[in-house]
């Protein structure tokens, strides 16, 4: 018993454990303050935001350290289990769920709000690594890949009914580690090629953006005119790509919610509106562009005070960061980030189970597509899609999925001289 | 290692470009660009004022002229309004339904975050109603500020007016005004805006994001109070100024009137003038329309802008020149034979059969054409034939001196400079062959010479002190520690010596006090009152009365000038006006004594506006006389083209006693 508590305490990564202490400490501060109202300044209280979030970081340290008490081969085993669980939770949102703000993401628990979309990026997680572990399937081979498009379709499908899109995106980031796993390259260009001619499709006319289209086709064909094989691949890519087109936009059309055609547009420069959705993000810039380069200090910042920025305890937490805190404060929060996700990576690198190595990618990859994308929409830059910032904003479900994400990667790490 | 592993490399590649991107755009928008720092300030910081109350302005013996009085601002901030009972409201201040729903729309317009004015200058009455039923008005409330209120209702154009400031004035004095404030826009309200205006307070407010104050920024720190205007003592004296006023009712014309010894002005009169109770309050807009679009333009200021030839008021400075200069000495006596020869022009006295052998008192008390003829030719000739045009330029500096052909820089704004001609100017018009009998009409002030009543005025101050003036002033004291301008204090010699001054006097005396003076029915029973009437011909119309002169003869306490348009001859009614206010002033009472055979009610009554020709009528401002003095003749005043209205025949009444003149 002693000899292997000793084990643990000397295996665990304790400098990853630091900075998840020092985000959610930071995200703590910055919340207290987004809330801060200085008519009402009284005592602590446990029923205020920074109340709640201080209890959710408490029991996120206990969830954590009883995930690192668990035997490794746990999240292995249990892996489809797991997986199969928030799907059932995901349908059962959809049921008996609550709606708020047009989404229907809630499962009500006594007071507690639980969020199922939260947990099932783990879920997800665990099972992609049991089955890349598990079957050694090769990436660059359709039916592994479609098996891989399948585990990570189900929740993105079932969290898109409620509807909730930005955390449907963020399934997106499984298609890193399935790249490092071999998935081929090309699949990645074509996959960000047609997002990129999605947006170009927002911003030219259709004939203007297929005559370039063609004009680039012929250009290649005219390139392998010796190769008649190649020549007619990129004749069928050319005339998929203009498919393509069609498809784009109808889907842009008719299947985004009107809010979120709204978002995408003032993003991409297409419209402007600073009462509507633009609102929150012209804020949110006047928010961080106030505090300069040291901030205006903790309390001391006026967008923030005086409740200028909507939602800023949770989705534009950043602002409050970067009002108070200044380009300093930015600086140190995405520097802790990044300093987190390459830590992860290299981790990851060093493990001897395929498993480990696939689920650290995993985790590395949905944290940077959350970070970069909530800190790029309060800076405009980014979509306004609704997903947190991990460790900082407030929010229970978020605030543990992300800890369970992060301490079963941990507690797998300090296994990693056993087998799986 | 599978080859894979380089893969690693790639996405923590891709994690740090991204983070870059990230931290490229923050450096831009918190370092580089000032745009969102000055954003967030004026989001949530904003600076409301707290006006001042304008400074009072009070007459030389502290009677109020201008004062303040509270007014109340309805005001309303659109987006915080709830639904209410809007028939209730607009009963209690007065409007329509339709009414609400415009004023309602302009405030949206205007800003549906920001109060705004809803009903300007409620009544403490309104104000007193309103303010019970306040709770029931969400997005509503009364804010108190002053207005100006004219206790007398007296000096409109001396006083001027205040309104909302204009883009112009806002560009100008960078960063006071705002729009909606208030700014002396004429008269003494303008030229003493600084010191009346006293200086706003400023409250840094801190507002959220619903638009409701959160307390002053950094506690109070960047705060200020309002500081209250100073208030004017002018030199006004409030009971001249309304005996003046009452007395040019229905008449165009002016009157000042100078304490010599000092410079200051104690009446102002300007008229047709206006009630500055008119300029303040709901109806300003209107008013303001009605005002200016009055034929008899009472916003015409007179006194410092009217463009009169001095006339016969010119001789006793004409006198004094050649009395200094030494081409005449007081007993000098020049023979009137009743018409004057320049080389082959023959240029009529008035007097028929002329007025014998005078010296300078005579020609002064009969006002003898001839005398001063012969005078301007002697000092013309005085350097021998060729050198003219040398005396000439010589003649015209000692003429300048007395304020003559250049502004007095009055504290007033729009004091008008009427040129003097210089010899080059004569050149420039008959190129070199001009000499004295060309401009001989300047000599009885006609032609080429012009002055506003406030110059006369200070002409007879200029008498009066026997050789100096100081500038004319209306103020004479701003704040509690009364400072002015050193400017104001200066004596400004004119280069004739006292001694010379005597016999002028004398003249102007017995043109007052003996039976063949000009103004004898003005005379005042014991106080020695020195003038020189003038009758100036006028193209459009009867001739206009002009009288100067000041009184008692020694230590004088008044100086005066008075003009009235189409008055007929300066004893009509310049001189009885003239005798008038005099005699207020010096014994501050009037006695009830008879001028001409009318009562000073008569006086008050007369009208002598000029009838309207047509829908678009001149105003007499400018009067030209240029070149008429070679053809002067004695009309009879009801001989004339265009006074013909009923007025003007009760007007004339005092006429057929006036001594005929000029």
């Amino acid at each position: 018993m002693q000899q292997q508590n000793n084990r643990f305490f000397f295996n665990v990564d304790w400098v990853t454990i630091l900075i998840y202490m020092a985000l959610c400490a930071i995200g703590w501060v910055n919340i207290y303050a987004a809330i801060y109202n200085p008519d009402k300044a009284e005592g602590f209280s446990l029923m205020a935001v920074y109340g709640k979030q201080l209890l959710f970081i408490i029991t996120g340290l206990i969830i954590g350290l009883s995930i690192l008490l668990l035997d490794a081969k746990f999240f292995s085993i249990f892996a489809p289990i797991v997986y199969g669980i928030t799907m059932v939770l995901l349908l059962a949102v959809l049921v008996v769920g609550r709606n708020v703000g047009g989404n229907q993401a809630w499962i009500p628990i006594g007071s507690f709000r639980l969020q199922p979309s939260e947990f099932a990026k783990f879920g997800t997680a665990l099972l992609l690594a049991r089955y890349i572990s598990s079957f050694n399937p090769k990436l660059n081979t359709l039916k592994p890949i479609l098996i891989c498009i399948a585990i990570v379709a189900l929740p993105m499908a079932l969290i898109m009914l409620q509807p909730d899109a930005g955390s449907t995106l963020v399934f997106l980031s499984f298609m890193f580690p399935l790249y490092r796993e071999g998935l081929p390259g090309y699949l990645l260009i074509i996959f960000w090629g047609m997002v990129l001619l999605f947006i170009l499709n927002l911003y030219l006319s259709p004939a203007t953006l297929i005559t370039a289209i063609i004009i680039l086709g012929a250009l290649f064909i005219y390139n392998y005119r010796k190769k008649q094989q190649k020549m007619i691949g990129i004749g069928m890519i050319t005339i998929l790509a203009i498919g393509y087109l069609f498809v784009a936009k109808y889907l842009f059309n008719n299947v985004l919610q009107p809010h979120q055609r709204t978002r995408i547009e003032l993003i991409l420069g297409l419209k402007t509106d600073n009462r509507g959705a633009g609102y929150n993000v012209i804020q949110s810039k006047i928010a961080i562009g106030a505090g300069q380069v040291t901030g205006r200090g903790f309390l001391q910042g006026t967008q923030t005070k005086y409740g200028y920025v909507p939602e800023q305890s949770t989705d534009f937490i950043f602002s409050t960061i970067g009002e108070e805190w200044g380009f300093v404060g930015c600086l140190v929060v995405i520097g802790l980030y990044i300093f987190l996700l390459l830590r992860i990576v290299n981790i990851a690198e060093r493990q001897r189970s395929v498993f480990s190595r696939v689920y650290g990618y995993c985790i590395a990859c949905i944290l940077f597509f959350h970070v970069f994308i909530n800190i790029g929409m309060t800076i405009g830059i980014m979509p306004v899609i609704g997903i947190p910032l991990p460790f900082i904003s407030y929010g229970g479900s978020s605030l543990w999925s992300f800890t369970i994400l992060l301490f079963i990667f941990l507690k797998l790490d300090s296994n990693r001289m056993g087998f799986i | 290692m599978d080859q894979l592993f380089n893969r690693k490399y790639i996405i923590q590649g891709l994690f740090i470009v991204l983070a870059l991107t990230l931290l490229g755009k923050l450096f831009y928008i918190q370092i580089a660009s000032d745009k969102y720092f000055l954003d967030a300030n004026n989001n949530a910081l904003r600076k409301i004022f707290v006006y001042p109350a304008r400074g009072v302005i009070l007459d030389r013996n502290n009677k109020v002229l201008a004062q303040n009085q509270p007014t109340y601002d309805l005001m309303v901030t659109p987006n915080q309004v709830k639904p209410f009972d809007t028939l209730s409201l607009c009963n209690i201040i007065g409007i329509t339904m339709e009414d609400f729903r415009k004023k309602f729309h302009k405030a949206e317009v205007q800003s549906k975050y920001q109060a705004s004015v809803f009903q300007k200058l409620l009544s403490v009455e309104t104000y007193a109603t309103l303010q019970e039923r306040m709770y029931n008005y969400k997005g509503f409330y009364v804010q108190k500020r002053t207005i100006r209120y004219y206790p007398d209702s007296i000096g409109g154009q001396l006083l001027g007016y205040i309104r909302e400031v204009n883009q112009r004035e806002i560009e100008k004095h960078e960063g006071y005004y705002k729009p909606g404030d208030y700014i002396g826009k004429s008269g003494l309200e303008k030229q003493y805006e600084a010191d009346l205006r006293g200086k706003k307070g400023v409250i840094n407010m801190l507002y959220n994001a619903h638009n409701v104050p959160q307390g002053s920024y950094a506690d109070g720190k960047f705060d200020s109070l309002a500081i209250a205007g100073d208030q004017l003592t002018t030199t006004i004296d409030i009971d001249l100024q309304k005996l003046g006023e009452q007395l040019l009712a229905n008449k165009l014309g002016s009157i000042v009137a100078i304490e010599p010894a000092t410079g200051e002005v104690l009446a102002f009169v300007s008229s047709p003038g206006y009630d500055p109770n008119k300029m303040v309050g709901r109806e300003t807009g209107n008013n303001y329309m009605k005002i200016w679009s009055d034929p008899y333009k009472p916003f015409f200021i007179r006194p410092l802008k009217g463009r009169y030839s001095p006339g016969s008021a010119f001789k006793p400075l004409d006198a004094l020149i050649a009395l200094q200069d030494g081409v005449v000495d007081e007993f000098t006596t020049i023979n009137c034979p009743g018409y004057y020869i320049a080389g082959n022009r023959r240029f009529r006295c008035d007097h028929a059969n002329g007025d014998g052998n005078i010296a300078v008192r005579k020609s002064i008390a009969r006002s003898c054409n001839v005398y001063f003829y012969n005078i301007f030719a002697r000092m013309m000739l005085k350097k021998g034939g060729k050198n003219q045009h040398k005396a000439y330029e010589e003649w015209q500096e000692k003429v300048r001196k007395f304020g003559i052909g250049d502004t007095l820089g009055i504290d007033f704004p729009g004091e008008s400079a009427y040129k003097l001609f210089r010899a080059e100017d004569y050149t420039k018009r008959y190129s070199k062959y001009w000499g004295y009998t060309t401009i001989l009409s300047v000599a009885i002030g006609q032609g080429e010479i012009s002055t506003t009543p406030l110059q006369m005025a200070n002409i007879m101050a200029i008498i009066a002190n026997r050789g100096y003036y100081v500038k004319p002033h209306l103020v004479k004291g701003v704040g509690n520690n009364k400072s002015i301008d050193s400017k104001y204090t200066e004596k400004h010699y004119v280069g004739v010596d006292p001694i010379h001054f005597e016999p002028v006097i004398d003249g102007m005396e017995d043109a007052v006090n003996t039976s063949w003076g000009t103004a004898t029915e003005s005379r005042l029973s014991n106080i020695l009152m020195c003038g020189k009437t003038g009758t100036v011909q006028n193209n459009h119309g009867k001739n206009h009365s002009v009288f100067i002169g000041f009184a008692p003869r020694d230590n004088p306490k008044i100086a005066i000038a008075v003009i009235v348009e189409n008055g007929g001859y300066g004893g009509a009614y310049a001189a009885p006006i003239a005798s008038y206010l005099t005699e207020k002033y010096l014994t501050d009472s009037l006695k009830g004594r008879k001028i001409n055979g009318s009562t000073i009610e008569m006086y008050k009554a007369a009208n002598l506006l000029p009838v309207l020709k047509d829908k678009t009528p001149k105003p007499k401002a400018k009067i030209d006389t240029l070149n008429q003095a070679d053809k002067l003749k004695k009309t009879l005043p009801t001989q004339n083209k265009v006074a013909q209205n009923d007025f003007n025949k009760v007007a004339t009444e005092p006429k057929k006693h006036a001594t005929a003149e000029q």
